[in-house]
């Protein structure tokens, strides 16, 4: 017997259902099947299986599906809630940690809902993106600042930078957690758009490396398919130390994921569990970063920048300042909304802030101590949108990282089931059939059609406040008015309040 | 109210100038003349002028021009003076009262040289040393403001018309190869002598007509070396922008004219390799300096002026040329005023520097 009652119920309108078996054959989960009886055949489902992931409700072709949240009800309580007492009564009967996927989804303050940017009226024309060149290009790495000449020409070719034609990047998600066909997506979009994508810490696919300019590798604490070939493929390296949903702990994909073709690439036998490490065992201090950025610059002759990828915690500003100093060139804050294929549930939920407070607190820190130019910032842990994306850069970010927002465009429903690699999509699995729905041609389009969509949406934005380079949108926190903000939270955001 | 400088407040405004390339000095009477053509320009709260080479007799010593709120604010400030400069000569500010300019603050000149030990022991370049000991008065001494501190230049201004500002300091007394002017129309009231322009620092002078979009990100780039943006007014920013890439950076104006109003990348892209590689490097090694949104601004320092356009041009600015003379004006009826018989007269594209230098030093 099972103490708890499904999430989700299916209601399958009888009188449309024409009994074609779509949902029978597009479910993964196994929720809907067949049963004949004296009376004939029947389609049920099995509401226990149900992630709500509305794939057979996409493939209905008479729209006789929905699924709905249960009505069935708990008595009533502002302590012990729902969902409070369905985890006790799941860890109760298994012993288990909880666990969860994609990003944080709890009631904590958005703060890029409680921002609101600036327009320009009467005293300076705002300037119209259908009639005049509006900039979006940007350039990520470290800037020194130095002029040097010689014979009277200033040197052109001081250090290596990130050229994207807009401030968007996919942000990292490994072949392993997301299914082959979505990295694929993923780099040729990034190719089209002229930005990049990021392997995450599952090495990089032979079949990828022609797409190395638009890729970042990374390298994490498994070290999975870290070899001097893949650290050269990409145009710059990301050292992971942390990710926004789990900070402090490190990655566990299950041997199931671990197909032949995921061990090749993270070279690691195949069925086993490919388990990264929570620190970097060589990284217990900043000192030891330095030694890894330089080992890494050194394997690739000072041609790539490098990322150092952490997880916004409590003490953000200090270790960004660190990591400034560090030698790299690029310092990507995960907010604690950021998604994963899975965290403890208690995690994902619990630890880490807000990649809005972390942003504004780190570049103010940068900034304060002079050494803000060391570096460049990209802002990721839940960039819902092109404003999200304005609000970032006007907060202080140089880019900001998005993977939700791109696997959602790939046909994600955010069911939040990717523990369980059977993502009817074909994004969170490596189940060949399911693998199969995801059409890379298809996929890339969505993803170059959602983010050329944003980036109109941002020229409109800037053209509004009067900016005609995104350039002169960073770090212009004058361009933002809190809404519904105490005065510490404007504080840390560095912005006023709305009316002042 | 907030004062200038607790709140930001946009303004537009009229700016003109006039150079003679060999150097034959000019009255001040000529471009406060000229300013009047352009008085609905202006609000009659704020205007200011600036003149090159006004004090040959001084012209090794700095000239710091300074207002004070009150005795305590002048006390402390000549105590600073004292023990980090060593002053030659210093007087009140000859003015010409008027019903037209009121509330005026204490105004004072200062002809001064670092202190040679100081200046040895701080082992800063002498035009560092100055620069610290300005943006100190204004950040630290409370009531006392530095507006001034180039040598062989001053600035002059007040809050008030232009042609009011020119009468009330007694302009037509002065005489310089340079002037550059501003009328201001400020769309808040700043009641403070200290927000009126041209607005200086060491011996570059910046007037400005627009509001530029990219204010706070100019402003947090900039105070991370060393200046402190302490009026919130666009002006101020672009001057520690200048100082900043011409003398700290060791740019030409032309160059700096390409961080500040940087050509479009797809304008990069037609220049040929050399030149394209230039520019995309000073784009992307001062991205934070590229101030978007209308302006016009004069640039006068020691030897010469540039004159320069937000890149989509926004702002009017008209250029005319007779002889040696050259004039600078966001209207052309200024520029006649000064000069009826124009041999060329012309509207710089937007982001063109026009550069305006003497045909030999003046000493």
């Amino acid at each position: 017997m099972s103490y708890v009652y499904a999430d989700y119920e299916i209601v399958r309108d009888e009188k449309r259902c024409i009994g074609c078996k779509a949902c029978v054959k597009q479910c993964g989960n196994g929720v809907h099947s067949v049963i004949n009886t004296d009376k004939g055949e029947f389609i049920i489902a099995d509401e226990t299986k149900c992630v709500a992931c509305h794939r057979c409700v996409c493939f209905c072709p008479t729209r006789a599906l929905k699924v709905v949240k249960t009505d069935l009800s708990f008595k009533n309580g502002a302590n012990f809630k729902e969902t409070e007492i369905r985890e006790i009564f799941k860890q109760a009967a298994t012993g288990g940690v909880l666990l969860s996927s994609m990003g944080c989804a709890e009631d904590y303050p958005v703060y890029f809902d409680k921002i609101l940017i600036n327009a320009s009226q009467v005293t300076n024309p705002p300037i119209d993106p259908l009639r005049e060149p509006m900039e979006t290009k940007v350039s990520l790495g470290k800037r020194t600042g130095e002029i040097v000449r010689e014979n009277g020409r200033i040197k052109t070719d001081l250090y290596p930078m990130l050229d994207l034609e807009m401030p968007i990047m996919f942000s990292a998600m490994s072949y392993g957690s997301i299914s082959k066909n979505a990295h694929e997506c993923l780099a040729r979009a990034a190719e089209k758009l002229g930005i990049l994508y990021n392997t995450g810490e599952g090495g990089l696919h032979k079949d990828f490396y022609k797409y190395g300019k638009n890729t970042i590798v990374q390298v994490a604490s498994g070290r999975f398919g870290v070899h001097k070939e893949y650290l050269n493929a990409g145009a710059a390296i990301e050292i992971k130390m942390g990710q926004g949903a789990k900070p402090g702990i490190g990655g566990h994909l299950p041997g199931a994921k671990i197909t032949a073709d995921v061990s090749m690439t993270r070279m690691i036998p195949a069925g086993t569990d490919a388990i990264s490490p929570a620190p970097h065992h060589d990284i217990y201090s900043i000192e030891d970063l330095r030694q890894l950025v330089y080992s890494l610059k050194e394997a690739t002759e000072y041609k790539k920048p490098i990322i150092v990828k952490v997880a916004a915690v409590h003490n953000i500003a200090s270790i960004a300042s660190g990591i400034a100093r560090s030698g790299a060139d690029i310092i990507a804050i995960d907010g604690f909304r950021g998604g994963t294929g899975a965290a403890p549930t208690r995690i994902r939920d619990n630890v880490g802030i807000p990649i809005e407070l972390a942003l504004a607190a780190v570049d103010t820190r940068l900034r304060e101590e002079g050494i803000r130019e060391n570096v460049s910032l990209i802002a990721g842990g839940s960039i819902r949108s092109s404003s999200d994306v304005v609000k970032a850069i006007a907060l202080g970010a140089d880019a900001v990282y998005v993977a939700t927002a791109a696997l959602i465009a790939l046909g994600c429903h955010l069911c939040r089931s990717c523990q369980k690699g059977k993502c009817n999509w074909g994004i969170a699995t490596q189940i060949p059939e399911l693998v199969a729905r995801l059409d890379p041609d298809e996929g890339s389009e969505r993803l170059v059609n959602l983010v050329t969509a944003w980036n109109r949406e941002i020229k409109e934005l800037m053209g509004g406040m009067g900016i005609n380079s995104i350039e002169a949108l960073k770090g212009n926190r004058l361009m933002l008015r809190g809404i519904g903000l105490n005065e510490k939270e404007l504080g840390i955001l560095g912005i006023m309040h709305a009316g002042e | 109210m907030k004062r200038e400088g607790e709140t930001r407040i946009p303004s537009g405004c009229a700016i003109a100038s006039v150079i003679n390339k060999n150097g034959l000095p000019i009255n001040g009477k000529v471009i406060v003349d000229s300013m009047t053509t352009m008085h609905e320009r202006s609000n009659g709260l704020g205007g200011g002028f600036a003149g090159y080479g006004i004090y040959p007799q001084y012209k090794d010593l700095y000239a710091f021009h300074i207002f004070y709120d009150g005795l305590a604010s002048r006390e402390e400030c000549e105590k600073f003076l004292d023990s980090d400069f060593e002053i030659v000569n210093l007087s009140k500010i000859p003015v010409k009262k008027s019903p037209k300019i009121v509330d005026e603050p204490l105004i004072w000149r200062y002809f001064v040289s670092p202190n040679p030990n100081k200046l040895r022991d701080s082992h800063l370049d002498e035009k560092e040393y100055v620069s610290k000991a300005v943006i100190h008065v204004n950040d630290a001494i409370k009531g006392a403001y530095v507006f001034s501190s180039g040598k062989n230049m001053g600035v002059f201004k007040a809050v008030g018309f232009p042609e009011d500002v020119g009468e009330f300091y007694r302009l037509d007394e002065y005489e310089g190869y340079l002037w550059t002017a501003h009328g201001r129309y400020p769309t808040n009231t700043p009641g403070w002598w200290g927000g009126a322009h041209p607005f200086s620092m060491l011996d570059y002078s910046v007037v400005h007509n627009g509001e530029i979009s990219s204010y706070d990100a100019n402003r947090r780039y900039i105070e991370m070396f060393g200046y402190k943006c302490n009026l919130l007014t666009d002006t101020e920013v672009i001057t520690y922008i200048i100082d900043f890439l011409i003398r700290k950076k060791g740019l030409t104006l032309e160059e700096t004219a390409s961080v500040i109003a940087a050509p479009f990348w797809t304008t990069i892209e037609e220049k040929d390799k050399e030149k394209a590689e230039l520019l995309t490097y000073l784009r992307k090694t001062f991205p934070s300096l590229l101030i978007t949104g209308p302006f016009s601004i004069i640039l006068g320092f020691n030897g010469g002026l540039m004159a320069l356009n937000d890149r989509l041009k926004l702002r009017s600015m008209v250029v005319g040329e007779k002889g040696d003379f050259v004039y600078v004006a966001s209207e052309e009826c200024a520029i006649r005023k000064m000069e009826p018989n124009l041999e060329k007269i012309r509207t710089p594209k937007g982001g063109e520097p026009v550069v305006v230098r003497l045909n030999k030093e003046i000493r």
